[in-house]
């Protein structure tokens, strides 16, 4: 069975659905607290997705995801080594990442994504959205034809919904936007209803350069997005199931949050 | 010290700068130029430079977005005024906290985050020239409040801007006195001292623990444990906390003589709680059983109501009101109100529910409000604004989501809103085998303060006054909630509970440890808490204090001896401080210590009994009032567009968006939805576990502005509304057979104005009481009616403000907060229109009853014909909605409420791509005014597939009355004898109803 660990604890908030997503994906779930790694209770390298899951790490104070990625990059393990230094090994090994809204925030602090250089330096940052407010409503994002990673494998066009009040992706400098769209990591960007990229506000949140919603890195192997797939496991969490029940046009499991999670089980299962 | 400063660079947008920039302009008129915003740390820690730097750099700077300054502060001549603000000592900062931790993993040393090491202050710089006048009004308006805050103005003088840092260390001599009081004086004198020391104990109480001192028994014990017969500061204090109206609610039992002016009936109730509220619940309870329905699991004497939700899950239900402190400061008023019901629901039975979702009533006075503000009020929108921002940070910081909500403006809230906030979780029905829903407690366990730690918060809750604030002391008058610290807490809680490690356990609150020791002590009847062993915030606090502080984020934990070590073992995995501080003895005494020395020895039977009843009196008179002449109205549309963009109906989508609804994925229909998501909904569903279609259905009925007419009417209205907004998604009634695991279950909660008579302060006080008595006789008579328990509740009762002389009274006002379970999600049902073609109809009748519309407050009106609840009717009609459901025969229900019959269509149209034609022939013989506008009760919008008509209209026969269809022409049409008197585009519609609040 593959093994999907999520991490939670201080203030993190989006664990029980994300537990939730990788059971009906036919995962073996595994939810602890930060520190049952920090401890040794638990060792990375048993498992083969490391997830971080939405929520407020530390309040979101400093900035999102600040306290908790310097906790990874800095606070040393029972072993004696950083978290990020497991982390390295994990992805050299192949394996799986997965941080959604806070967990994103968070890889990004870590400069895990893009990580265009291989050497963990933050390259872009979520910043407050242009709105200056947190909001809670559903967007469409489109997943980029070009992006190699199995999370999207056979995902067009995804609802979801957003809940963020720092999601606004900003790129350090030319350098890094030519490669980051030279290499395809663009994982997820805002559109409308049809698929049309757009930076119109509300469909474009947050005012993300290039509208985008979710990255990827050089391997393919971590990926990182704002919106959250794992609210949207069930037809019944779409805001208009009600009418297209009626038309008799329920959703399917292929077109919900939930592939991204079928996605990632069923290519490391093969 | 040293301090770091970051700040964005100017090649990037400051989005916070740029939103304040904008309130200044359209709310202050104040035009600012550019703002730059800013945040300073003060650390005031051993550090090497280099390190310093590096944390600057790495721990504290974005990387990306970021310049960062050391030990000097950020200048350019650009900016010509500023703004600091931090907060003052004691006060929680939790960014401060936040960067300590960040400290200590990046030096990889242990620092005790109990001491405060990193001081925050936000820096705003300002590019026009203002005056001191103009940025303190900057400042109080939008960053902070002097309550709790420190604010710093500066304008440029001689081409500087003199700032310095801010750093609201604590600085407090260690006092560790305890008081003695002598009780032997006269009346006045005793008067005075309650006064004096607030502790708001009436003559009849302070006589009564005058008595309890002199009882000879008394003294003999006292003697025996070495206290005298004069008691301790830390007793008298106690007495206030336990005897307050907030604990022991003194006014829902008092014994009340009502009397009917018109018909000079005289009754004597002894107790509104006893009779009315707890008096309905058992007879229901009876009910249930008598049908074999056994869903109603605990009631009243604990901190929450339990129902049984599954076969082995338990759903646990709360709703409070926070209204005094969220008037003072509404941020955090709000905030410590979520966080506080959470805690409610944490500590029920067992403890360590899992928090399901919030709800939230807010009352406030209207955004555009412009009377002369008095001397401590604020204005409405600010008390919206910051109350809104503490329930968004209380709920989405704690990744609960809210699922439904209301706000009411009146001019009456003006001085006082009113802050209703509600929590639901769902707690396993045994933990080990132990019922989860008792609180066990057995002599030797021991007593477990969890969480945060011990200051000066809210000692005597909101009751102090801004002027007794010291500038070095910490400030008292209101707590500051930080979610992130309750997240622990609570992920704690449901962890230990599980491994079976906590026994029983409860909140601090009102009252801090003093209640919940003096509650839970009853259990075993004694207690012994040792007060040094407290954890305190700062060092300097009496005991007394640190009894009676009302600090956040706490809960009372009962461990059994032997799993003492395990229970700590895993609170320090966690990160969560425990403190073992006591244990429970069958003494008959709440029995505190200090250092060894008994300073508190009180016999449990007289502290939680020996309140005298207070006695008070009610006289109902009848209103002389009348229906205004026939309004003539020339052009309907206009009136549509105008309500639609009233206050009391217009959309609410700019707060609703600031909850995060979805977190958890278990929302299911909520606040907007349909094809843009926009339409507003009924009653929020969610389901109760990702693998199950069971679903609960969340509501709250208010509506106060019928109380101005009848305040029965207005009781039992806000009753039905909350009923019939979780039938018109799909629920449905309880007790109607046997076997039955269809629970409801409600909280009522008062709040109402002064209503103790007094010649002087409160001549109407009889007026006010007989309509609170009025609000609970509706209670009754609809909760046994239906079978819908009352569970919990809270009554407030002092909601006036008073200032220069002038008192603004809320109007007397109940919410009831229903859930009710739901078996299939499929069953459910939304509001919108779902297909061109579909049928409407009107379920239920219209009455003229056109009283306390919104129709009628267009033109200032009042009216006399108040919408009346025919229970009777009501209930058939919404048997025969669920009879329409079973079969899937509803595409759409809306209920008809604020507004009448014609906003609720328009409320079925907006945020869809459809229109309706509608005629109101089939209304009856009313006015047309009434037909389209009357707010009568029990009614709802119904759109079917035109193929279900026949089995439709069998089932409701005249109960159903038919409107018309759903077009696909975007345009909502009327038609009165066959003749337009509305043509309304739905953009228009929508562009009256989208108002930004």
């Amino acid at each position: 069975m593959i093994k999907s660990l999520i991490l939670t604890g201080f203030g993190i908030n989006c664990e029980t659905e994300m537990g939730a997503a990788y059971k009906n994906a036919g995962a073996e779930v595994t939810i602890i607290h930060f520190n049952e790694i920090l401890n040794g209770t638990y060792n990375l390298h048993d498992f083969d997705i490391l997830n971080f899951p939405g929520g407020f790490s530390f309040g979101d104070d400093i900035a999102s995801g600040k306290v908790m990625s310097n906790k990874v990059k800095y606070k040393k393990m029972q072993s004696g080594k950083t978290f990020i230094e497991e982390i390295d090994k994990f992805i050299k090994d192949g394996k799986y990442i997965l941080g959604i809204c806070n967990g994103f925030q968070i890889l990004v602090q870590l400069g895990l994504l893009p990580n265009l250089k291989n050497d963990y330096e933050p390259e872009v940052a979520l910043v407050a959205n242009n709105s200056n407010k947190y909001e809670d409503r559903w967007v469409y994002c489109k997943v980029n034809s070009k992006v190699k990673t199995p999370f999207l494998k056979n995902i067009d066009l995804l609802p979801v919904p957003v809940r963020h009040g720092e999601g606004k992706l900003v790129i350090k400098d030319d350098t890094t936007r030519k490669q980051i769209l030279d290499n395809n990591l663009i994982a997820l960007q805002y559109s409308d209803k049809q698929g049309n990229i757009t930076d119109e506000y509300p469909k474009n949140p947050n005012g993300a350069e290039f509208s985008i919603a979710g990255l990827t890195d050089p391997t393919g192997q971590i990926l990182g997005l704002m919106p959250h797939p794992e609210a949207f496991l069930s037809f019944y969490n779409h805001p208009n199931w009600a009418k297209l029940k009626q038309e008799g046009k329920e959703i399917k499991r292929e077109n919900t949050g939930q592939a991204i999670f079928d996605n990632i089980i069923k290519h490391i299962e093969r | 010290m040293n301090s770091i400063q970051t700040h964005i660079k100017p090649e990037y947008k400051d989005t916070k700068g740029i939103s304040i920039q904008n309130k200044c302009k359209e709310q202050l008129q104040i035009e600012t130029g550019e703002i730059k915003t800013s945040k300073l740390y003060t650390v005031d820690y051993e550090i090497t430079d280099d390190n310093l730097i590096k944390f600057a750099e790495n721990c504290l700077k974005n990387k990306i977005t970021d310049e960062v300054l050391i030990n000097k502060v950020y200048e350019n001549i650009k900016y010509n005024s500023l703004i600091a603000v931090a907060q003052l000592p004691g006060v929680t900062d939790d960014i401060g906290v936040s960067a300590q931790m960040a400290l200590a993993d990046f030096l990889n040393r242990e620092i005790d985050i109990n001491v405060q090491h990193i001081f925050t202050q936000d820096i705003f710089y300002i590019e026009n020239k203002l005056s001191e006048n103009e940025l303190m009004l900057i400042a109080k308006s939008f960053l902070g409040n002097p309550l709790i805050n420190h604010i710093q103005v500066i304008t440029k003088e001689n081409k500087k801007l003199n700032f310095t840092p801010y750093v609201p260390k604590v600085e407090m001599q260690v006092d560790e006195t305890v008081e003695l009081i002598n009780l032997d004086i006269s009346d006045d004198e005793l008067i005075k001292l309650s006064e004096n020391k607030i502790l708001a104990l009436s003559l009849e109480e302070m006589k009564a623990i005058r008595n309890y001192f002199k009882d000879e028994k008394v003294i003999a014990e006292r003697k025996k444990v070495g206290l005298s017969e004069k008691l301790t500061d830390i007793e008298l204090e106690v007495f206030a906390q336990t005897w307050s109206e907030h604990c022991k609610h003194k006014e829902f039992n008092a014994e009340i003589i009502y009397e009917d002016k018109e018909t000079g009936e005289k009754k004597i109730i002894n107790s509104l709680f006893k009779t009315y509220i707890k008096g309905s619940t058992d007879i229901i309870q009876k009910h249930l059983k008598n049908n074999d329905n056994h869903w109603l699991i605990k009631v009243f004497d604990d901190n929450a109501g339990t129902v049984r939700a599954t076969k082995n899950k338990l759903f646990v239900w709360k709703v409070e009101t926070h209204n005094s402190p969220s008037a003072l400061d509404p941020y955090g008023g709000a905030i410590t109100g979520i966080l506080g019901v959470n805690r409610d629901i944490m500590g029920t039975g067992i403890g360590g529910a899992e928090l399901l979702f919030n709800t939230n009533v807010l009352c406030f006075g209207p955004p555009n409000y412009d009377k002369k503000l008095l001397k401590g009020q604020l204005h409405p929108r600010r008390i919206m604004e910051g109350v809104v921002n503490g329930i968004e940070d209380g709920g989405n910081k704690s990744g609960i989501p809210t699922v439904n909500g209301s706000v009411v403006f009146d001019d009456r809230f003006a001085g006082k809103p009113l802050v209703f906030c509600g929590t639901g979780g769902i707690m396993p029905d045994n933990y080990l085998g132990r019922n989860a829903w008792e609180k066990p407690i057995d002599i030797n366990d021991r007593i477990i303060m969890a969480g945060g730690r011990v200051g000066k918060d809210g000692i005597h809750g909101a009751t102090f006054s801004s002027t007794e604030i010291n500038e070095k002391s910490p400030q008292s008058a209101v707590q500051i909630g930080s979610p992130i610290t309750q997240k622990k807490l609570s992920d704690f809680m449901i962890v230990a509970a599980k491994k079976g490690l906590i026994k029983s356990s409860t909140d601090n609150g009102a009252g801090g440890l003093s209640s919940s020791v003096g509650e839970l002590a009853e259990i075993t009847n004694g207690a012994v808490v040792n007060l040094e062993k407290v954890p305190l915030k700062y060092s300097g606090l009496k005991p007394w204090e640190i009894f009676v502080s009302e600090s956040q984020e706490r809960m009372t934990i009962v461990v059994e001896p032997q799993n003492i070590d395990v229970f700590f073992e895993l609170a320090e995995n966690m990160e969560l401080e425990v403190t073992d501080i006591g244990y429970f003895t069958n003494s008959g005494y709440l029995d505190i210590r200090f250092k060894g020395k008994i300073i508190h020895y009180i016999d449990l039977d007289f502290l939680h009994n020996g309140v005298p009843q207070k006695k008070m009196q009610a006289e109902l008179k009848s209103l002389q009032l009348s229906e205004p002449e026939n309004i003539k109205i020339e052009d309907y549309e206009d009136v549509l567009l105008k309500l639609l963009s009233s206050q009391n109906i217009s959309s609410r989508e700019n707060i609703i968006r600031k909850y995060d609804h979805e977190v958890k994925g278990k929302s299911i229909i909520k606040p907007l939805m349909g094809e843009k998501g926009t339409s507003p909904q009924d009653a929020g569903v969610m389901r109760l576990a990702h693998d199950s279609f069971e679903v609960i259905a969340v509501s709250n009925g208010i509506m106060p502005k019928f109380g101005d007419i009848d305040a029965y009417e207005m009781s039992a209205g806000a009753f039905d509304e909350a009923v019939r907004q979780i039938i018109a998604v799909g629920g449905t009634l309880p007790n109607t057979k046997k076997n039955d695991d269809t629970f409801w279950t409600v909280n009522d909660n008062f709040s109402v104005p002064d209503s103790l008579y007094h010649p002087e302060n409160n001549p109407d006080g009889k007026e006010k009481l007989a309509k609170l008595v009025q609000m609970c006789e509706a209670l009754y008579d609809m909760s046994t009616f239906y079978d819908i328990p009352m569970t919990s509740g809270k009554d407030s009762m002092k909601n006036d403000f008073k200032a220069e002389g002038v008192k603004i009274s809320v109007p007397p006002t109940i919410v009831y907060s229903m859930v009710s379970k739901i078996k299939d999600i499929r069953n459910t049902i939304t509001s919108d229109f779902k297909a061109e073609g579909d049928l409407i109809y009107q379920i239920g009748k219209t009455y003229d009853e056109l009283g306390a519309s919104e129709f009628y407050k267009l033109y200032g009106e009042l009216g006399a014909n108040v919408p009346k609840v025919r229970k009777e009717e009501a209930k058939d009609t919404y048997l025969k909605m669920m009879q329409a459901n079973e079969q899937n025969l509803i595409a759409s229900a809306h209920d008809i409420s604020d507004g009448g019959m014609l906003i609720a269509l328009a409320e079925c149209i907006i945020g869809t791509k459809f229109g309706a034609k509608v005629m109101t022939n089939n209304l009856g013989n009313l006015s047309i005014n009434a037909k389209l506008f009357a707010e009568s009760h029990s009614r709802f919008i119904v759109s079917i597939k035109p193929k279900n008509k026949e089995k439709f209209e069998n089932i409701f026969k005249e109960k159903a009355q038919y409107l018309g269809k759903v077009t696909n022409k975007n345009k909502l049409e009327i038609f009165e004898n066959e003749v337009v008197i509305i043509e309304s585009d739905l953009a228009n519609m929508e562009n009256a109803w989208n108002v930004e609040l």
